[in-house]
């Protein structure tokens, strides 16, 4: 089959490569009808991930038909339509009957290298670095799912592809987002970076009912899409001098109630922290540029939510922990624990409420994916969204 | 002083331990001094019997002479000791583990293990290069549900024993499952094959024998990612 794969920073190839087997009785084997370059297969190209080898196949976002099912799966069957979670589970260990999905305890043959970092490891994640697993992911025309009656989530017939396929990560991280701001009547949300999950907190904090939203970036399209499509208040961080005192001002001089960091681990920016952060990362001393967060937990006013669905991976400096404390914030993160909300969301894209697939900007073939990483990386053809059909 | 250096060890110890001296003093430097004390140092041990380094880390190479029918005498070999918590009741996990002949399945260099009777038991560990080991084991200590204590039977080639403790953890989060395991590691081809089965960090090995385990029984089956397609093959 061809499938992208990772080859080293900056470089990725389609290549043909041996179809995948089932491997575990609870496996399935789809074969792949739409498949999407995600943000955080960015941090992967820019080779800021460690522990990826030459020849990793790619891709957590991917959606197809069922082909083969192991002797232990149950519920599905050959000729089924699903949607993949990024975040492996077995749905058997304590955390997954908590529905902590993606902190499951048994799906990463490599847990110990995680666990060398962090302590304890969470779940499998496909097509993410070997201290994720190291699963073959979804760029590519087949893909195996493992633990397939709690890791692939039958769609009805009737909705397009393109309306579904971000359940498996960037709608459901950007609602969970959201639903982690805890957003009452009347609050005011700020949202940093309007990359598809930044847009989709955008939507779901809309959704949950914020009052004003601020959609922060430096890239004018994706500001107008926030605005147009869900009335977010564009800030366009690169036209002021001071990001915060601009938030403070444009918030009656309080702060947002809640804020989101959608943006992660190498974030942009022009002041000195960030200059500071790019100099050190490029030096290896340090994984993860935080120049968002840092100013997220500025700007957030006394006793708000800093919500992170960026994805950080490593140690960073300077973050103003004391500024967190004495301002009694409430921080919450973490990888999405997808499967909680794949079926409240499909209800909502069936019923209208949301089209997800107002962000794709570039349909193209898994043949056109070295290409395409590329201009997602660099924002040219005003990219948002990258979506592949094998 | 007691000795912890094995005889054959002593004397490699006191001729490598001359001819660092001699190279080193030949060399008139600094350096050269230090790698005539280093060399000074290893003749010492040879001709004690005593390393300081073993005795610091709490090992020995010497030979047991009390000669007591025990499989890891008291203060001798390496103890490794691991807890995992698995979301099974301890009776279930007690059954599974009674029968001795599942422990290959998630014990990754342990090649089979064969019941002989209600106490006894064959066990045969995978070696390099195709060279297995094996040993008889005997259960002597058992309490249903709670324990299981083993130990390699008087006599046996590579002596080791080990045991395994069963406790309700805290909320209903299922049971804590301890296991202990000492082994004396042999010198020579069994040396080899006793340390390949603990592997060459035997803290590491346990850790991931248990999280197979806990995968086994949580799931049915073990998580891999072996054989799968890659832009390698």
């Amino acid at each position: 089959m061809r499938a992208v794969c990772w080859w080293g920073k900056g470089d990725v190839r389609v290549l043909d490569v041996p179809d995948p087997e089932i491997l575990n009785p609870h496996d399935a084997i789809v074969r792949v009808t739409l498949t999407a370059i995600c943000g955080s297969d960015l941090h992967l190209f820019d080779g800021v991930v460690p522990t990826m080898l030459r020849g990793d196949i790619l891709g957590h976002e991917f959606m197809g038909e069922i082909v083969e099912v192991g002797s232990e799966v149950k519920r599905l069957k050959v000729g089924d339509r699903v949607i993949v979670p990024f975040p492996i589970a077995c749905g058997r260990c304590w955390f997954c009957q908590n529905k902590l999905w993606s902190l499951c305890d048994n799906t990463n043959p490599n847990a110990w290298m995680v666990e060398a970092i962090t302590g304890y490891a969470g779940s499998g994640i496909y097509g993410y670095s070997h201290m994720y697993g190291g699963y073959a992911g979804g760029q590519a025309e087949y893909a195996r799912v493992v633990f397939a009656d709690t890791n692939a989530v039958k769609i009805p017939a009737g909705i397009p592809d393109e309306k579904v396929l971000f359940l498996t990560d960037i709608l459901p991280t950007g609602y969970m987002a959201a639903e982690n701001c805890d957003i009452r009547p009347g609050d005011t949300v700020a949202v940093w970076g309007c990359g598809p999950v930044g847009l989709f907190a955008i939507a779901s904090a809309r959704l949950l009912g914020a009052e004003r939203i601020l959609a922060i970036d430096r890239i004018p399209e994706r500001l107008a899409l926030a605005q147009e499509q869900w009335g977010a208040e564009p800030l366009n961080y690169e036209d002021v001098d001071d990001p915060f005192d601009d938030i403070k001002q444009r918030t009656g001089g309080r702060g947002p109630d809640k804020c989101i960091d959608a943006v992660g681990m190498e974030g942009h920016g022009h002041t000195a922290d960030a200059i500071y952060d790019r100099v050190k990362q490029a030096l290896r001393v340090q994984f993860d540029r935080a120049h968002s967060l840092r100013q997220a937990l500025h700007a957030c006013r006394k006793g708000g939510t800093v919500s992170i669905p960026g994805v950080y991976a490593g140690l960073i400096d300077k973050v103003p922990f004391g500024t967190a404390f004495a301002k009694g914030l409430t921080l919450k993160m973490g990888q999405t624990h997808v499967h909680n909300y794949t079926g409240p969301l499909l209800a909502r894209i069936e019923k209208g409420e949301i089209d997800p697939s107002v962000i794709i900007t570039h349909r193209v073939g898994l043949d056109d994916a070295p290409e395409m990483y590329e201009i997602f990386r660099d924002k040219e053809e005003d990219c948002i969204k990258v979506v592949m059909k094998p | 002083m007691d000795t912890n250096v094995a005889h054959a060890e002593r004397w490699l110890s006191v001729i490598a331990g001359s001819a660092l001296t001699a190279y080193g003093l030949k060399r008139r430097s600094a350096p050269g001094f230090l790698i005539g004390a280093l060399g000074a140092a290893l003749v010492w041990r040879g001709a004690t019997g005593f390393c300081p380094v073993y005795g610091a880390a709490g090992f020995s190479t010497a030979e047991d002479d009390d000669g007591r029918p025990v499989s890891v005498p008291y203060g001798r070999g390496i103890q490794v000791e691991k807890t995992v918590t698995i979301n099974a009741s301890p009776e279930s996990l007690y059954q599974f583990w009674r029968n001795f002949e599942n422990l290959p399945r998630f014990m990754e260099n342990l090649e089979s293990v064969e019941v002989i009777d209600a106490k006894r038991s064959r066990w045969v560990a995978d070696g390099p290069a195709g060279m297995d080991a094996d040993w008889e084991a005997e259960i002597i200590n058992e309490i249903p549900n709670e324990l299981i204590g083993w130990r390699s039977v008087e006599g046996s080639r590579i002596s080791n024993a080990g045991s395994v403790h069963f406790t309700p953890a805290s909320g209903g989060r299922g049971t804590e499952v301890k296991v202990v395991l000492r082994y004396d590691p042999p010198g020579g081809k069994l040396g080899a094959v006793i340390s390949r089965m603990f592997g060459e960090d035997p803290d590491w090995q346990v850790h991931e024998d248990l999280r197979r385990l806990k995968m086994l029984i949580e799931t049915g089956e073990i998580a891999t990612i072996q054989d799968q397609p890659s832009g390698r093959n």
